[in-house]
């Protein structure tokens, strides 16, 4: 029972309970026979209204009261004004009893919206309540409804919620409701709301005055936050990288060697299917990607192409679309220089999920060189086992301008009249800087790094440059001492800076990269990036890696790849010494055709009995996938699909030709011959070959 | 740290099925089949379901269906859609699904929904976003998911979502920790959880956690073991738990117990009663305790149960 002490209780008390329940007992049967026989007499309307007055929550005698109400309406002397007060009546005392009673708050709603009763009583009613209660959400919803039905203002509301947040700041019902008028004000342009800039100002002042008044109380925390998203979010979708970048040149390679019609990138080999992936990284998940939104022009293109959203959900919008380039088929002539040029929003129709329109039109054009080599395939069916040793990895001095890599779309034609955004946040961070210098606290400490993030944010969308990183990793690294509770919270926080840091620039990211080349290989290799061993919980900034075929992420305390698929081009991925605990969590890597290489060796695999990402990976569960039991079946036998549907929807639609799995607890060999039927490409596991 | 009461809470539950005589019971007769769902729920979780007698409780569930095809909390009393859920997932434990016809249960959930994609709990058209995850996790078991506008169903629990990126019972309402279960577990029934910002709501459910380790449901409330299930779930749906204390939380939870005579309560030696046993167990489910049987946080049923209705044949 909510709040009701464990005791026994006094015999006197108990004796006093036994009467009362005798009572209520026999209100109910004998309502429920009235209920059941349709009788709406004024004595049977009488047991239902002191069956409700003791328990309020008996939802059947509300719904008995409106039967007998429209019984009473039919008569044709009936006097509808007197038949709905009583109601009002019993709500009232209802609610008096127990005012988190939704069968009570939804009778009052049905009474009121019949017509026959007057609203001029409720706002004395919700202000008494909501005085008493200023946190029940039923009251604040009761509170919408009538002013919805009285017509009253939003800005009648607002001053509402001034009233109640002056009396005592610490309501956060009332600092919600304040971002629903105000949405709503700003949503239909109300003069003095529109634009929002009009009204942040004085908001911030605001809320400032209950977070630091007592920065503990959560109250402002969620408000503050959100007016900051409102500074810096821009509404209309944006472009913020694309794979090729502008300007870059692809080399691919025309195989005359043993295979003959060979097909490869200069650092890498195109996946079996011959195609050039082209990647499109929005900053939101947008929606109406397709041939008449973005518009490619190439010789290469000889069919009409289909854009494909990178999600794992039903819903056709995502922040990652692709496209591939079928260059299978192609006579590509050698030395001969392809140019593709791809305009995106020069017509209407990408949208994102709030309904806002990309506003932003840009182009992004980038070559294709054909070269010939022969490339000797070393021998055996195997093929090559690819090995993860340093010494295979070698260190790059320089990039070329023109290798792909970084792929963000920088100098956004964003209309830079006023500045107002990075004024507010610069105004923000002393504010709390101040506070900080008074009163170390946690809420303090997370807002200031939200801030610099913020405007490292603004200024990088003009220039590229972020220079709080330093900063903001140290008060990341502070509130995981300060504030142990939520360590894996700000410890993603801080993986999610790290990897900003690390992939800003090419000059950064340089330390990172190195060529793969083992002893037996005849060309240049992949080029790797190498991030293991850096603490990492969280991937982000994966709008700058769109470009990477080899990926180490060993050693780190990774339990989730989400964002990964956006990697179109991978072809080798490390995990081995990570967190991830559920073969679900390897979902993202269904999206990315092109892995052959994976190992997730010495991770949780196994290790625990609930699965957190069992809803973000498509399958029947979700009805974003089906089963497919005939293939099931067919590469299983009799194994039973409780047991395994895991492993089969993620691997069976993978194409591995390595996979290191050893080193997780549900490697047995039990588990290894199964993965063995479900990936028929594989020809190496675990290091050794197939045979 | 004390342990689980596992045996205590068994005898505990099965004494609370039986009982009908004290002033509990009495009050919270017409939501019995709501009763039923969480105490043999936790009955499963704590693998004791054997020992409820499945004839007695089938036939008494058989007695509360209308003609409707909704079932009402108790006999005697109206169909609505909450008790319609709950009857079907104690169905879905026994495995005894053919007892019913599926059908009409499905178009008495069809019938409720409304032109905005909302969902009303009956005839009297009271609509809130509860109502929307009960028919979709319903006519998900029942594998009818297909007889209702899913997208429209999404497009109103989408306008039910706040700046916190909470939700709440309608459109403007407050985000609450349970109606954050519904609206996330809604979504990721209909494989739609890209539409919930999982960081910002991740840190507002995260920062539910109070000292005591307990969670609460809203900002500046107490904590209360029903949370456990509300909030651990929806952080775990989001792919978010790991972002508050396990330890601490199952240490409130276990405080919660009552070591005497079995069952958990909503805070430290408060009245227990079979809706905070069944969240507290669940709580623990989530929170990979010893000797809990796991639970699907969307279905609200065991994973093996949730595993049988999609995995099989």
């Amino acid at each position: 029972m909510h709040g009701r002490p464990r005791k026994a209780l006094k015999q006197e008390d108990e004796a006093a309970l036994s009467a009362k329940t005798q009572k209520l007992r026999s209100l109910q049967a004998h309502f429920l026979a009235n209920h059941h026989n349709r009788i709406y007499s004024k004595e049977a309307l009488d047991v239902s209204a002191k069956l409700l007055e003791i328990n309020p929550e008996c939802y059947t005698a509300w719904n008995y009261r409106k039967l007998a109400v429209q019984h009473l309406l039919s008569n044709s002397d009936s006097d509808p004004h007197s038949i709905f007060q009583d109601e009002l009546k019993l709500v009232e005392i209802a609610l008096r009893k127990n005012f988190k009673s939704y069968g009570a708050w939804h009778h009052r709603k049905w009474v009121l919206s019949q017509g026959h009763s007057s609203i001029d009583n409720e706002m004395r009613l919700l202000n008494g309540f909501q005085k008493a209660d200023p946190r029940n959400f039923h009251a604040w919803n009761y509170r919408r409804f009538v002013t919805e039905l009285m017509k009253r203002s939003d800005e009648d509301e607002l001053k509402y919620t001034e009233e109640v947040i002056g009396a005592n700041f610490s309501n956060y019902s009332a600092w919600h409701n304040r971002s629903v008028l105000l949405s709503s004000l700003l949503k239909r342009k109300v003069e003095g709301y529109f634009p929002k800039e009009i009204f942040l100002k004085e908001e911030f002042e605001h809320v400032h005055n209950a977070i630091f008044t007592d920065p503990d109380d959560q109250s402002g925390w969620f408000y503050h936050l959100w007016l900051i998203d409102q500074t810096v979010k821009t509404d209309a979708p944006l472009l913020v990288s694309s794979w090729p970048s502008h300007g870059s040149n692809i080399t691919v390679i025309r195989d005359n060697g043993l295979h003959g019609c060979g097909l490869s990138l200069l650092n890498g080999t195109l996946s079996d299917t011959r195609t050039l992936p082209i990647i499109l990284d929005f900053n939101q998940a947008v929606e109406g990607i397709n041939s008449s939104t973005v518009s490619i022009k190439s010789e290469l293109l000889k069919e009409e192409l289909v854009w494909k959203p990178l999600s794992t959900s039903n819903s056709n919008t995502a922040q990652v679309w692709v496209v591939y380039l079928n260059l299978g088929n192609m006579e590509l002539q050698q030395s001969k220089t392809y140019s593709v040029d791809i305009s995106i929003g020069h017509s209407k129709g990408i949208v994102s999920s709030n309904e806002n329109h990309y506003a932003d039109p840009s182009q992004i054009s980038f070559k294709v060189f054909v070269q010939t080599a022969s490339i000797e395939h070393s021998e055996g069916q195997g093929g090559k086992k690819t090995t993860w040793k340093h010494t295979n990895f070698h260190k790059i001095d320089h990039f070329k301008e023109s290798d792909s890599i970084i792929s963000a779309v920088q100098n956004h034609h964003i209309p830079t009249t006023s500045n107002w955004h990075t004024e507010e946040i610069g105004e923000e961070i002393t504010k709390f800087r101040d506070l900080l210098s008074d009163y170390d606290c946690k809420i303090g400490k997370l807002t200031l790094a939200r801030l610099l993030t913020a405007l490292d944010s603004l200024s990088s969308q003009h220039d590229g440059r972020i220079s709080n990183t330093e900063e903001i990793l140290q008060l990341y690294t502070d509130l995981m001492k300060l504030d142990p509770t939520h360590f894996l919270y700000y410890k993603d926080e801080h993986s999610l800076i790290s990897l900003k840091q690390i992939t800003s620039t090419r000059d950064s990211l340089l330390p990172y990269c190195h060529y793969y080349k083992d002893a037996t290989e005849t060309i240049t290799g992949y080029v790797s990036l190498q991030l293991q061993n850096l603490s990492l919980s969280r991937l982000g900034s994966i709008e700058n890696l769109l470009w990477v075929q080899m990926l180490d992420l060993s050693h780190n305390e990774l339990q989730s790849i989400e964002g990964l698929e956006a990697m179109q081009l991978l072809s080798c991925l490390n995990l081995s010494h990570n967190k991830i605990g559920s073969f679900t969590a390897l979902g993202p890597l269904r999206l990315v055709k092109s892995l052959k290489v994976l190992n997730i060796s010495y991770n949780e695999l196994g290790c625990h009995s609930v699965d957190t990402t069992r809803y973000l990976c498509p399958s029947p569960l979700s009805h974003t996938e089906e089963f497919a039991w005939d293939r099931f079946e067919i590469l299983t036998g009799s194994v039973s699909a409780t047991k395994f549907w895991e492993v089969f929807l993620i691997f069976g639609s993978l194409t591995l030709t390595e996979l290191n799995i050893i080193g997780n607890a549900v490697a047995d060999e039990n588990f290894r011959s199964f993965l063995v039927k479900v990936l028929p490409t594989l020809k190496w596991l675990d290091d050794e070959e197939l045979s | 740290m004390a342990e689980l009461a596992t045996e205590k809470h068994v005898s505990y539950i099965l004494s609370v099925e039986k009982r009908k005589d004290n002033f509990e019971s009495v009050v919270m007769e017409h939501l019995r089949m709501s009763g039923a769902y969480w105490g043999l729920t936790a009955l499963d979780l704590l693998g004791k379901l054997d020992s409820v007698d499945v004839e007695e409780v089938t036939s008494w569930l058989l007695s509360c269906q209308h003609e409707s095809g909704g079932f009402g909390g108790n006999v005697g009393h109206d169909p609505h859609i909450l008790y319609t859920l709950s009857a079907v997932q104690v169905l879905a434990l026994f495995d005894k699904m053919d007892v019913i016809n599926v059908d009409k249960v499905t178009n008495y959930i069809v019938s409720l929904q409304n032109e905005d994609g909302s969902f009303s709990g009956d005839m009297w058209g009271e609509v809130d976003t509860r109502f929307s995850y009960i028919a979709i996790c319903c006519l998900s078991i029942l594998h009818r998911l297909d007889k209702i506008n899913v997208e429209k169903a999404v497009k109103y629990i989408l306008s039910c979502k706040n700046m916190d990126g909470g939700f709440g019972c309608t459109p403007g309402g407050e985000s609450h920790a349970g109606q954050i279960f519904c609206c996330v577990g809604a979504l990721a029934i209909t494989g739609s959880l890209d539409l919930v910002d999982k960081d910002l709501l991740g840190w507002w459910l995260c920062e539910r956690q109070v000292k005591s380790g307990g969670l609460n449901g809203r900002p500046e409330k107490l904590p209360d073991v029903c949370y456990s299930w509300w909030v651990l779930s929806s952080l775990t749906m989001i792919d978010r738990v790991h972002w508050i204390s396990k330890e601490k939380l199952v240490k409130f939870i276990i405080d919660c117990q009552d070591t005497e005579n079995g069952g958990i309560s909503d805070r430290p030696d408060d009245a227990v009663d079979v809706f905070h046993t069944f969240f507290g167990v669940a709580g623990l489910s989530l929170l990979e305790y010893a000797g809990v049987k796991p639970i699907d946080p969307a279905y609200a049923l065991p994973v093996d149960v949730v595993n049988r209705i999609f995995f099989t044949k």
